[in-house]
Formats: C-alpha cells, sequence, structure tokens
C-alpha cells in the first residue's frame, strides 16, 4: 500500500479530494461575488448595499503589487512580527512556570489564582492607555499590551492541562523510585505540553488581534510608530481602501503563519501525540 | 426517590449552599484567597499611593480609586452616584446584547449545518476559515466605511467576533457527537428532522455553551477596541476618553466596572447552560458528593 | 427458507436470512475483507449468538442487518423480503430491527421515560401520552419503576442497559440486535442483566441476534451459537444447545452445559489465536 500512494503526486491526490475540491470552488465564488458586488455600481450603475463600498479583488490585487515594492510595506511586517514575537515569548516564559506552579502546588494556587481571575475579566485592550502612561515608550506599551493577552489564555491552559494528568501517572512513577524533580520533569511537563501548544496557538491569535489594536490606538506616533496595524490605519486615514484590504490580508496571513508555525512546532516536539 | 434510600433527604438549594461554604471554610483556600487578594491590594498601594515608586505612582492608587468610585461629588465628575457612569454601562452592555444575540442566531445554526451535512460544510467551513484570520480590529476601517454612524460598526465587530468563536464551537459540538447516537435515532424510527432536534441540537450544546462563554469574551474584547478607537459612550469610551484628558482616576474605575461587568455577563451564559443542561448536572451530582 | 428445527418457539416473525454476505472496506485504498461468503440462516424467535475474536467481522453483519452499513455482495432477508442486496447494499433503517449498542446509546439528554417513548413518537404511532404511559408501564414490567424519570447519567449502567432494551422492545420489533450490550459490566451485574434478558425473551419471543466474546453468555442464553473465523468472517461451528427454556443461573453449574462450552471452546481459542497473532486493529 505504501508504495501505490507514493506512486501519485501530493498534487493530484489533493485534486481527488472532493472536500478539497468544494474548499477551492467556495473560495473562488467567495471571491467572485466579492468582486460582483463591489463593481456592480460601475458596471450598471446601482449600488450593492454595504460590499459595494469595499474595494474589489482585483483592484486590491493591484494595489498590493505596488505596496509590495515599498520598504516600508515590508517594514510594517516587520515591526508586527518582532511585538509578537516579543509579547509572546515573555508571555511564555512567565506564564508557562507560573501556571505548572499554580498546578503544583495547591497554596501557592491558592494565593495567586484569585487576584488572576479579578484581573483576567479585563480586556487586554483596556489596558492600552494605561500601558502608555505607565510605560516610558510606546514601543514598551503595546509590548505590555501584547504580553497580557497571550498570558492569560496560556496561564489557563497551563493550569487546566497539567491538573487533567491521570493520577496513576504519577503514582507509577513514584513507585518506581521517582523524586519530585523527575515527576515534574518526566510526567507533569510533558503531560502539560499539549494544553501548552494549544494555549500557545490561541494566545498567538490574542497576540495578533492586541498588536493590531495597540498600534491602531497608538497612533503609531513617532517613537512606536509603523507596523501594519499602522499601516491599515493610516491607509483608511488617506482614503485607499484597496490598501486598507491589502493590509487586513497581510495581518491574517500573518497571524495564520504564526499559528500554523506552533502547530508545527506542536507536532514535532510531541510525537507521541500527532492531534493537530 | 433513590437518594433517600442512599443517605436521608439530599441538601438542595440554600442549604446545600450553606452546607458547601462551611466545608468550604475548613480548608485553606479562602483564608490563602484573602492573602493573595490583600498581597496584590498591599502591593498596588504600597507601590503607587505610599511609596509613590517610578514608573508605578502615574497610575492612581486603590484608595485614590475607590474614594473617588464611592463619593458623591466626585473630583473627576464620575462615580457610583453619577448618572453618566451607568449610561456608559448601558451603552456598552445593550451594544453587547444585540451583538450577542446576532452572533448565536447566525452562528449556531451556520455550525449545526456545518457539522450536520459534510457537504455543506466543504462548502461554507473554507470561505469561515479564510476571514477568520483576520483580526478584528482590522475589519474597523472597513466596518466604518460600510455603515454609517457610531452604532452599527461597532456592534458589526463585536458580532464578526463572536460569530466566528459560536459557529466554529456548534460546528465541532455537532462533530464530537457519538455516532452510535445517530445509529439509535435510526433505527428507532427518526426522520431527518427527528435526528436534528432530537440528537444534532441537544447533543452539540454542550460545546455550545462552551462555546457561548468565549464568545461573550471576544465580544467584549472587540467592543472595547471598537469603542476606544471610534465611540460615544460605553465602557471603552470611557477609559479612552478619561486617558486622553487625564482624569486616570475615571479610567482605572471604568476598567474595574468592564472586568466586573464582563465577568457578570459570561457568568450569566453559564447559568443559562447549566440550567439547560439539566440532565450535566444531575449525573455530576450522582459522581460527587 | 429454512427453518431451524432447533428453534424452541412458534414464532414465524423475524426470520432473517443471510446469504453469500461479503463486505470488502477500503481504507486508504487497501483492501480489508470483513466479511466473506457468510451465509447464515436464523428462524423468527431464535436467540442467535455470534461469537468470534476482536474485530472479525461479527459487528459488520449486524451493521449491514441495521442498515448502518452497505454490503459488497449477497443478500440480507428479513422474513422473505430483502433488507440488502446487489441492487440495494444499504438497507434502510427501521424500527422493526432495533440496535442495543456496545457502550449504550440511550439520549443522555433524555429520562429514561422520554428515551422510551421516542421510538412511537417519531414514528407517529403514538401521542406522546400515550407513549409516556406504555413507557412508564414497561419499564414498570423490567423493575425500573423507581428511575424513570430519572437521567442515564443518575443511573446504574446495568439499569441503563436494560432502559434500553425497553426502548427497543416498546416498537415491537422482529428483530433485536445486541452489539455485546454487556461487555464493560461486572460478572454479578452480568448475570442478573441475563436473566433479565431470558426473561424478556420467554415474554416476547422477538428473534435474538446478540454478538458476544463471552462463551458462557452465549451458551447460556443462545439457541444456536455461531462461531465465526477471524478476519474475514466465516461461520467456522455451529453449535446447538438443546437446553430447555426457561432457564436460570443453576443451568450454569450443570454437566450439560459444561460439555457444551467445552465443545464450542477448542474452535473459539483457535480463532482467536490466528486473531491475535494477525494482530490487526478492530475495524469499525
Amino acid at each position: 500500500m505504501v508504495d501505490k500512494k507514493a506512486k501519485t503526486p501530493a498534487l493530484v491526490r489533493l485534486f481527488r479530494d472532493q472536500t478539497f475540491r468544494r474548499g477551492v470552488i467556495a473560495i473562488l465564488a467567495f471571491v467572485v461575488l466579492w468582486e460582483i458586488g463591489s463593481q456592480f455600481k460601475s458596471w450598471f450603475g446601482v449600488m450593492v448595499p454595504f460590499i459595494g463600498k469595499i474595494a474589489p479583488p482585483t483592484a486590491v490585487a493591484v494595489s498590493w503589487v505596488e505596496v509590495g515594492q515599498w520598504p516600508g510595506y515590508w517594514q510594517s511586517w516587520y515591526l508586527s512580527t518582532g511585538r509578537v514575537f516579543l509579547g509572546f515569548t515573555v508571555a511564555m516564559i512567565i506564564g508557562i512556570p507560573f501556571g505548572l506552579a499554580m498546578a503544583v502546588n495547591k497554596y501557592f494556587r491558592g494565593m495567586f489564582f484569585p487576584p488572576f481571575e479579578i484581573l483576567r475579566p479585563i480586556p487586554p485592550l483596556a489596558w492600552v492607555p494605561a500601558s502608555i502612561i505607565f510605560w516610558p515608550t510606546t514601543e514598551l506599551s503595546i509590548m505590555f499590551v501584547t504580553f497580557l493577552g497571550a498570558f492569560y489564555t496560556i496561564v489557563i491552559n497551563v493550569l487546566g492541562g497539567a491538573r487533567s494528568i491521570d493520577i496513576q501517572y504519577l503514582r507509577a512513577a513514584q513507585s518506581m523510585g521517582a523524586t519530585q524533580w523527575d515527576l515534574f520533569r518526566k510526567i507533569i511537563l510533558p503531560g502539560t505540553l499539549p494544553s501548552i501548544f494549544i494555549g500557545a496557538a490561541v494566545g498567538m491569535g490574542i497576540t495578533w488581534e492586541v498588536v493590531l489594536a495597540g498600534e491602531m490606538i497608538s497612533g503609531g506616533g513617532q517613537q512606536g510608530g509603523g507596523g501594519l496595524g499602522f499601516f491599515i490605519w493610516s491607509s483608511y486615514m488617506g482614503g485607499v481602501m484597496d490598501q486598507v484590504v491589502v493590509g487586513m490580508i497581510s495581518i491574517g496571513l500573518a497571524g495564520y503563519i504564526s499559528s500554523s508555525l506552533i502547530r508545527y512546532i506542536g507536532h514535532l516536539s510531541m510525537p507521541w501525540r500527532r492531534m493537530f | 426517590m433513590s437518594n433517600q434510600s442512599v443517605g436521608g433527604v439530599a441538601p438542595s438549594g440554600f442549604r446545600l449552599m450553606l452546607l458547601r461554604s462551611a466545608r468550604a471554610l475548613r480548608t485553606p483556600m479562602p483564608y490563602l484567597a484573602f492573602i493573595g487578594i490583600g498581597l496584590w491590594l498591599g502591593i498596588y498601594f504600597l507601590f503607587n499611593e505610599y511609596w509613590k515608586l517610578f514608573p508605578f505612582y502615574k497610575i492612581p492608587g486603590p484608595v485614590e480609586v475607590v474614594t473617588e468610585w464611592v463619593s458623591r461629588d466626585p473630583i473627576w465628575g464620575t462615580s457610583l452616584f453619577t448618572e453618566d457612569y451607568y449610561r456608559n454601562i448601558w451603552v456598552s452592555c445593550r451594544r453587547i446584547g444585540i451583538a450577542f444575540a446576532l452572533a448565536t442566531g447566525l452562528g449556531v445554526p451556520l455550525g449545526l449545518f456545518m457539522g450536520w451535512s459534510q457537504k455543506f460544510k466543504d462548502y461554507t467551513f473554507p470561505v469561515l476559515e479564510t476571514l477568520r484570520p483576520i483580526p478584528i480590529l482590522a475589519w474597523v476601517p472597513l466596518a466604518i466605511v460600510m455603515f454609517a454612524g457610531f452604532e452599527t460598526p461597532i456592534i458589526y465587530l463585536a458580532t464578526l467576533a463572536s460569530f466566528f468563536v459560536t459557529a466554529l464551537n456548534t460546528m465541532l459540538g455537532v462533530e464530537s457527537i457519538d455516532e452510535s447516537y445517530f445509529r439509535a435515532a435510526g433505527c428507532l424510527g427518526s426522520k431527518k428532522h427527528h435526528v436534528f432536534f432530537h440528537v444534532v441540537v441537544p447533543g452539540a450544546l454542550p460545546f455550545i455553551f462552551t462555546g457561548l462563554q468565549i464568545s461573550i469574551g471576544v465580544a467584549w474584547f472587540s467592543l472595547v477596541a471598537a469603542e476606544m478607537i471610534s465611540g460615544d459612550y460605553g465602557l471603552g469610551y470611557m477609559i479612552m476618553d478619561s486617558y486622553m484628558v487625564n482624569k486616570y482616576t475615571t479610567m482605572v474605575m471604568a476598567m474595574l466596572t468592564l472586568g466586573f461587568v464582563g465577568w457578570t455577563t459570561s457568568a450569566m451564559v453559564r447559568v443559562a447552560g447549566n440550567r439547560m443542561m439539566q440532565y450535566r448536572q444531575k449525573a455530576l451530582g450522582q459522581g460527587g458528593v | 427458507m429454512t427453518a431451524n428445527p432447533n428453534s424452541h418457539s412458534g414464532n414465524s416473525r423475524g426470520a432473517i436470512s443471510i446469504r453469500n454476505v461479503s463486505k470488502v472496506y477500503d481504507p486508504g485504498g487497501v483492501n480489508v475483507r470483513a466479511v466473506d461468503d457468510c451465509s447464515l440462516e436464523i428462524a423468527g424467535g431464535e436467540v442467535c449468538m455470534i461469537v468470534g475474536p476482536s474485530g472479525c467481522g461479527k459487528t459488520t453483519l449486524l451493521n449491514a442487518i441495521a442498515g448502518f452499513h452497505s454490503i459488497s455482495e449477497g443478500q440480507i432477508d428479513l422474513d422473505g423480503e430483502m433488507l440488502c442486496g446487489p441492487s440495494k447494499p444499504l438497507a434502510d433503517q427501521g424500527a422493526d430491527r432495533v440496535v442495543v449498542f456496545q457502550n449504550g446509546a440511550l439520549f443522555p439528554w433524555k429520562t429514561l421515560a422520554e428515551n422510551v417513548a421516542y421510538g412511537p413518537v417519531v414514528q407517529g404511532v403514538m401521542n406522546k401520552n400515550e407513549a409516556r404511559e406504555k413507557s412508564i408501564h414497561m419499564l414498570d414490567e423490567a423493575g425500573l419503576s423507581g428511575v424513570a424519570d430519572k437521567y442515564p447519567g443518575e443511573v446504574s449502567s446495568g439499569m441503563a442497559r436494560r432502559a434500553e432494551i425497553v426502548r427497543a422492545l416498546i416498537n415491537d420489533p422482529k428483530v433485536l440486535l445486541l452489539d455485546e450490550p454487556y461487555r464493560a459490566m461486572d460478572a454479578l451485574t452480568k448475570s442478573i442483566m441475563h436473566e433479565s434478558l431470558l426473561e424478556v425473551y420467554d415474554r416476547t419471543k422477538v428473534t435474538i441476534f446478540f454478538i458476544t466474546h463471552d462463551l458462557e453468555e452465549a451458551i447460556f442464553l443462545g439457541d444456536r451459537v455461531i462461531v465465526m473465523t477471524t478476519r474475514p468472517a466465516k461461520t467456522k461451528k455451529i453449535v446447538d444447545v438443546k437446553i430447555s427454556r426457561p432457564r436460570d443461573y443453576r443451568l450454569l453449574s450443570s454437566e450439560e452445559f459444561r460439555v457444551l462450552v467445552e465443545e464450542t471452546k477448542e474452535a473459539v481459542h483457535e480463532e482467536a489465536v490466528k486473531a491475535f497473532e494477525a494482530g490487526e486493529r478492530e475495524l469499525a
């Protein structure tokens, strides 16, 4: 059976798959409807509500080609990605140990979980102004809010994951003479890994959302300027709607690539659990 | 009835609550929580208000915020006793209400059909998945252009955010239903609509409510962002506005209020879910106490 | 259609005729023959026990009768009418053949009484009130009077399984299809379940198609025990259980019972070894 599969190229197999073909049709239909909806006024003189005001995909494509030649556009990618990466990394570095500590020690959990839960319902974006006041630079304040966005999700997932580990594993290890450190290193950590990666994938989505908002709200002043959020906002202010759509697609793409990357790393680091 | 045979009358309602809280007081947990929150407030007070450390002093401390909050004559013009405060809460809640209702009304049926019919899923899911990675905030300019005024774009953004979550979770919920329930329904003589209303809908309900709890959180998230960027009234606007005019005490007040209101709404969704899924509560109760 | 001479009942409803049935699965381009040229005549009112190693295709046969899966070759008739055959590989699902599932499939979101009343209501043969009355009456008969308004999650697995059989019986089915229904139960509960099933059978004389791993269960309950080979499934041995009904647990320690178990055990063990060595995972 193995060699039989190897003979058909991956692409051919993909197109034989009905679900894939239907997906392609659906997305093509979506783009065509969008084009018709946006162009309706110029073709037939009647404005389609809502869609009629959006730039058509052809205009967006043309604009993208043009924008792709500006260094500023790529600079935006670079700036946003950098912020996401930093905020996210810090959230992982602080969030994972914090969540694990809460999971393994019930006194620690009893003490720190309540204040965490009191602060958690405040949406990260509500922190933007306070963060701008608090941190000396806009850059730092955007990063802080980014960190918050990912932090809550990661902690909650780590805590939930570590607590859901079957107690039998721990008992089995103890009966074989494992030390506390062994238990932590060999059971709790790998047992929590799937939840860490789920939390990270969700957290990554939130991080992009927050970075964008931070860039839009802080107006990307002189200090922390730029970024894809600022790109969208300044395009909007300049009235260039096809560029706004380019920005939207770019940031969607960036978010999608980062989440896929996390899933891929998860796939590599958890050979016993190819779940993604 | 069988409860009685097990061990007297099982306590319920208020009595059960008393029993549980009495039991909880015998564990260290409530005291630890008290210490934890105390510690946090203490640090907040000392850093921001007492020692006035840099840069903490820039954010108003707890005493200042609470004093302002309960003051009949607030220095910065907003407190529990001003009409303005409730007006902002009301505006945000109304927007959330509308957005959440719209998202649920559209998302749940869409998710149910996607989970139920492979063909329907094949044609709709890819489009949904293409749009979903675009952060809600990136829609702000488009929303402003597409819809006139303040109100509609804000509601549209909150709806969009919560719609994706609801639809996706509902779909996963239907897919999580054990095949044997469909088979059982089939061999008991069900027609398609029976399967839909007696298996698909109740079977997906636990996932739907998990989704709704997330979705209301996401709705608040987007609402606040939208209100901050382009709003008049609402808690997000209150935060942004008080920041702009340097009323930082009011700003912190608005943040805390937002947390409280957001928490209340998601608790409401949870309670509604438990009400609608009595069978799960009962099965859990059997395993618990 | 030849009636089985060993059948202990005069019931003519629910005769199943399986002729030359084969089923080929095609997961990822690999042809797996789950059932190969299997023929079996089950008389109306017979308790037919199917025994065989895990994953040998017993469930495939049941799924074909119930209409969950299509067959690749052959034909299955119920009372002389074709369920599935060359022109129609997938049987219609219907309340004349009700399945009791391996892990139980009472709807957890309905009370036991609602579960039992479900069939007649959706088929439109009773209105809600009639169905409720009848279901409460039938649950009473099955010794479940106190728990009619409880949810399946609140009662023991034994009670739930009994209620599931009541849910099947209320439809007055021609055939009851049981797919290892007592698999996960402890021996004591199991023996209670066996007696209650025997009691139900003596009352209704419904045809029973019962899949199991448990040889003693098979001989205790059945009129005939069909031992299947490992994949692809064929009938390897048919054991007639000529033990009079009504039966009860005393039978388990009788000489004739033990002789039958011995006689069957060898055939089953041989297949179990083959299946184990093949080491294949169970197919759906």
